[in-house]
């Protein structure tokens, strides 16, 4: 765009005008439904309230994952360790749940988690590690935490209320479900409504003209990563629940499914840009997919092709939308 | 005019989408002659110095070089005929050396590896041109800007160059550097190389152009030889300028800041002065002073190790931003688009990113009290805008300086320090900017203006004081701070 297009817009009164739906929306949405649609029609299967309800249980622990690595993404950062995170949290709630009762259990996921995800993000700060290599460390380190404490063996679980979180219903509706949305509203509504997360989208957008708007850059670092830390304690237990066991090698990989959504869904890489709506549908996407591709008897094996040739067009979609608003620039 | 000029335009014209950059645009070089290109921002210097460049495309038209139709399909074949641009944003690979980094289009190698001596040896045949300094074997990220843009600007010599572009090459320089780099660019116009010079600074076109084209909105104005300053900027914005730097009939008031023997280790030391509200406290000096380095200080930037700060006589300690802010000091950063604004989000973001806390309850942001509190500074300061949704990235730089600005007034600050406001925009916002400056210290704002365009700082500067490796020379009220002085001041040596 040049002054001259600036200069003739000006002119116009200047008013609140509604976010405009861009290319990338649009295709992310279309591409959902057309893949929704094409399974409708393949497979007799796939369109039924069991099966929907089957992939979004399927997609819950993935989701929740990517809503805590949507927030260190947007700011910026990068957070390997999600996947360890969701085996250690797993076995110390079902371990203390064993001894001292559900609430304590869960609790003692979450806050492990919670204090890895703090670990990380001061580690970062403070030090000045990067966040690649500081959470890469995490990722073996917790893995490791996770299977001292476990021995290595699997924990069950037991407590009704622990497994209601991970295999409840409540009416047609699984649990995890309802506490995915849950997470995902509270993600949008933090994201999008408070200081906060402006704050996020301003250290991920510019760090260093956040530190001139007196922004805490420090503070808003190491909280993303606490916030994604907890939730990823959150998919632990979820994910224990719905086993009914907590394995020590649970949540092996998770992190790369998590960045993925993420990318997916179109937030950059660099950070600042895209927001925790768009990783949902790109979670679903993903579990959709692979649902699909389960009810097509595609070789597992050609499955992971499959995922990986999306996220590329997905992303290059969203590029051809960022060329065409681009070309022109002056 | 002699016979066949270097190069040769005849009605160029470039329409991006919905917007005509260019309409039928005629300009010529000679060999041997510095061809000033002067005209606001938007005006179509870019675009037609990428034209020349080989980096965009024109729509229609013709360019000749010596007398030969060219196509000038990409950079690459612009640098094969022996046109050099030296742009603005720099091109530079900051992981590589100096050296490597000016040899970088030709890299000398032997039996397919790099040939590091060669590559030295050109590298300083390059920077000796120049008259400069430059380490040859340090990373290019380690230096700072105006070293940056030597590199940039040897790079551009290192190769035989024809036709030499050059878009605002001097605006991280020191005035000795700008020094030698004129006269580097006087002695290639000698040798027969044509110069096409593009700056902001009236003064630097008129001194160095032999004669000078003003484009305004995309077309062409006219041609001029005049070294009078007012015609161009006559011609430039198609009205008259009487007074660039209006100076404000202002009551000055009672103190509001004072800064006693502050030193930062390394960066500057023992300053002391003060400034009083509704008055403009000029900071004089080169890069490199501290003068850049005092303004952060006062934000919490830069470590303060002695000294003390007050404002409205009460001592304060500022050791964050967030300190600054609340006592009342805000602070313009020189470079807008890395440390003013974050450019991927919109107005309305960046505009209020100070005073969320003030505007939230539990967190949560009142939107449509914050929609209220843009709307009307948008409105007040002439923000030009599509939208308050819209991205800063898509505003003029006038205007994101403006934005920058406006984040500062939501403080109601007791003292805003201003480091470069008006640098790279275009006369127009310049003069919205004075405007806005005018009306600030009217209602009783103090601002410290730290600017190395020096008329400008005397323009406006109630008192000035004059920087010199990161000690105070002296402090000069409005009457006695003439250029010849503070130039003089900054400038030499230790004895003043």
């Amino acid at each position: 765009m040049t002054e001259r297009t600036r200069a003739r817009k000006s002119r116009a009164s200047i008013v609140a005008r509604p976010t405009t739906i861009s290319v990338a929306d649009y295709g992310l949405v279309l591409a959902f439904l057309a893949l929704c649609a094409a399974l409708t029609v393949l497979t007799p299967t796939f369109f039924t309230s069991q099966n929907i309800l089957n992939v979004g249980r399927q997609v819950s622990v993935t989701a929740i994952l990517a809503a805590g690595q949507t927030f260190v993404i947007l700011a910026a950062g990068i957070d390997l360790s999600v996947g360890s995170l969701v085996g250690l949290a797993g076995v110390v709630a079902a371990g203390v749940a064993l001894h001292a009762g559900f609430v304590a259990g869960i609790g003692a996921g979450l806050g492990v988690a919670a204090l890895a995800g703090l670990v990380d993000g001061m580690a970062i700060m403070l030090i000045r590690i990067p966040d690649f290599v500081v959470t890469l460390a995490m990722l073996s380190a917790a893995r490791g935490l996770d299977l001292i404490y476990s021995g290595g063996e699997p924990i069950g679980v037991a407590s009704q209320p622990f497994l209601y979180l991970g295999a409840g219903y409540v009416g047609p509706v699984p649990v995890p479900i309802i506490i995915m949305l849950l997470v995902f509203a509270a993600s949008h509504v933090v994201l999008r409504y408070t200081a906060f997360g402006r704050y996020v989208y301003a250290v991920g957008g510019n760090r260093r003209a956040a530190a001139y708007s007196a922004i805490d850059v420090r503070r808003v670092r190491i909280a993303v990563y606490v916030i994604s830390g907890m939730l990823a304690g959150l998919a632990g237990v979820v994910l224990a629940g719905r086993l009914a066991t907590a394995d020590p090698q649970a949540g092996v990989g998770y992190e790369l499914d998590s960045i993925a959504a993420v990318v997916l869904g179109g937030t950059s890489l660099f950070g600042g840009e895209g927001s925790v709506a768009r990783t949902l549908l790109g979670a679903l996407i993903l579990g959709v997919l692979s649902n699909g591709m389960n009810l097509l008897d595609v070789s597992p094996f050609y499955q992971q092709v499959a995922e990986g040739v999306v996220i590329v067009l997905a992303v290059a979609i969203s590029h051809i939308d960022e060329l065409r608003s681009r070309s022109g620039a002056d | 005019m002699n016979a066949t000029p270097l190069l040769s335009l005849r009605g160029i014209s470039k329409t991006y989408p919905g917007v005509v950059a260019l309409s039928g645009i005629d300009f010529d070089l000679q060999a041997g002659e510095v061809h000033g290109l002067v005209g606001e921002n938007g005006a179509g210097k870019t675009t037609l110095l990428k034209i020349i460049g080989g980096a965009e495309r024109a729509d229609t038209g013709v360019i000749e070089l010596q007398g030969r139709r060219v196509a000038l399909a990409s950079p690459r074949e612009a640098q094969a005929l022996g046109i050099r641009s030296i742009h603005q944003e720099f091109n530079l690979f900051p992981a590589l050396t100096v050296a490597e980094n000016i040899c970088l289009d030709h890299l000398p190698t032997r039996v397919g590896l790099l040939d590091g001596r060669s590559v030295r040896a050109q590298a300083r045949e390059a920077i000796g041109k120049l008259g400069v300094q430059l380490p040859l074997d340090t990373p290019v990220r380690q230096l700072n800007v105006a070293d940056q843009q030597l590199v940039e600007i040897a790079r551009a010599l290192s190769a035989e160059a024809r036709v030499l572009i050059m878009d605002e090459p001097t605006s991280a320089l020191t005035e000795r550097e700008i020094e030698a780099l004129f006269a580097v660019v006087r002695s290639l116009r000698d040798h027969g190389v044509g110069v096409v010079f593009v700056s902001h600074r009236m003064e630097e076109v008129l001194e160095l152009s032999d004669r000078v084209t003003v484009l305004r909105d995309g077309r062409l104005v006219g041609e001029t030889s005049t070294h009078d300053r007012g015609e161009v900027i006559r011609m430039m914005v198609g009205r008259q300028l009487d007074d660039l730097y209006p100076k404000a009939n202002v009551q000055i008031g009672p103190e509001t800041l004072s800064v006693h023997g502050l030193t930062s280790a390394g960066r500057f030391t023992d300053v002391t002065f003060c400034l009083h509200r509704g008055e403009i406290l000029g900071i004089a000096g080169v890069i490199g002073s501290g003068r850049t380095s005092i303004g952060k200080a006062l934000f919490g930037m830069v470590p303060i190790n002695r000294g003390t700060v007050a404002v409205d006589q009460r001592p304060v300690h500022i050791r964050s931003p967030r300190d600054a802010l609340r006592v009342g000091i805000g602070y313009l950063p020189e470079d807008r688009k890395t440390l003013g604004l974050v450019l991927s989000l919109s107005v309305r973001h960046n505009e209020t990113h100070v005073i969320l806390p003030r505007i939230s309850r539990f967190g949560w942001v009142d939107r449509g009290r914050e929609r209220d509190i843009v709307t009307r500074r948008v409105q007040e300061l002439r923000i030009r805008t599509p939208s308050l949704d819209a991205q800063a990235l898509h505003l003029s730089g006038g205007n994101q300086q403006k934005l920058v600005l406006a984040k500062w007034l939501e403080i109601r600050p007791a003292a805003l320090i201003l480091d470069e406001p008006t640098r790279g925009v275009d006369v127009g916002a310049k003069a919205e900017i004075y405007q806005i400056m005018g009306d600030l210290v009217r209602g009783g704002v103090g601002i410290i203006l730290i600017s190395s365009d020096l008329p400008e700082l005397l323009g406006l500067a109630d008192r000035v004081v004059v920087l010199r490796d990161g000690r105070v020379v002296t402090t000069l009220d409005r009457p006695d701070a003439t250029q010849e002085r503070v130039l003089h001041m900054v400038t030499m040596g230790a004895a003043a």
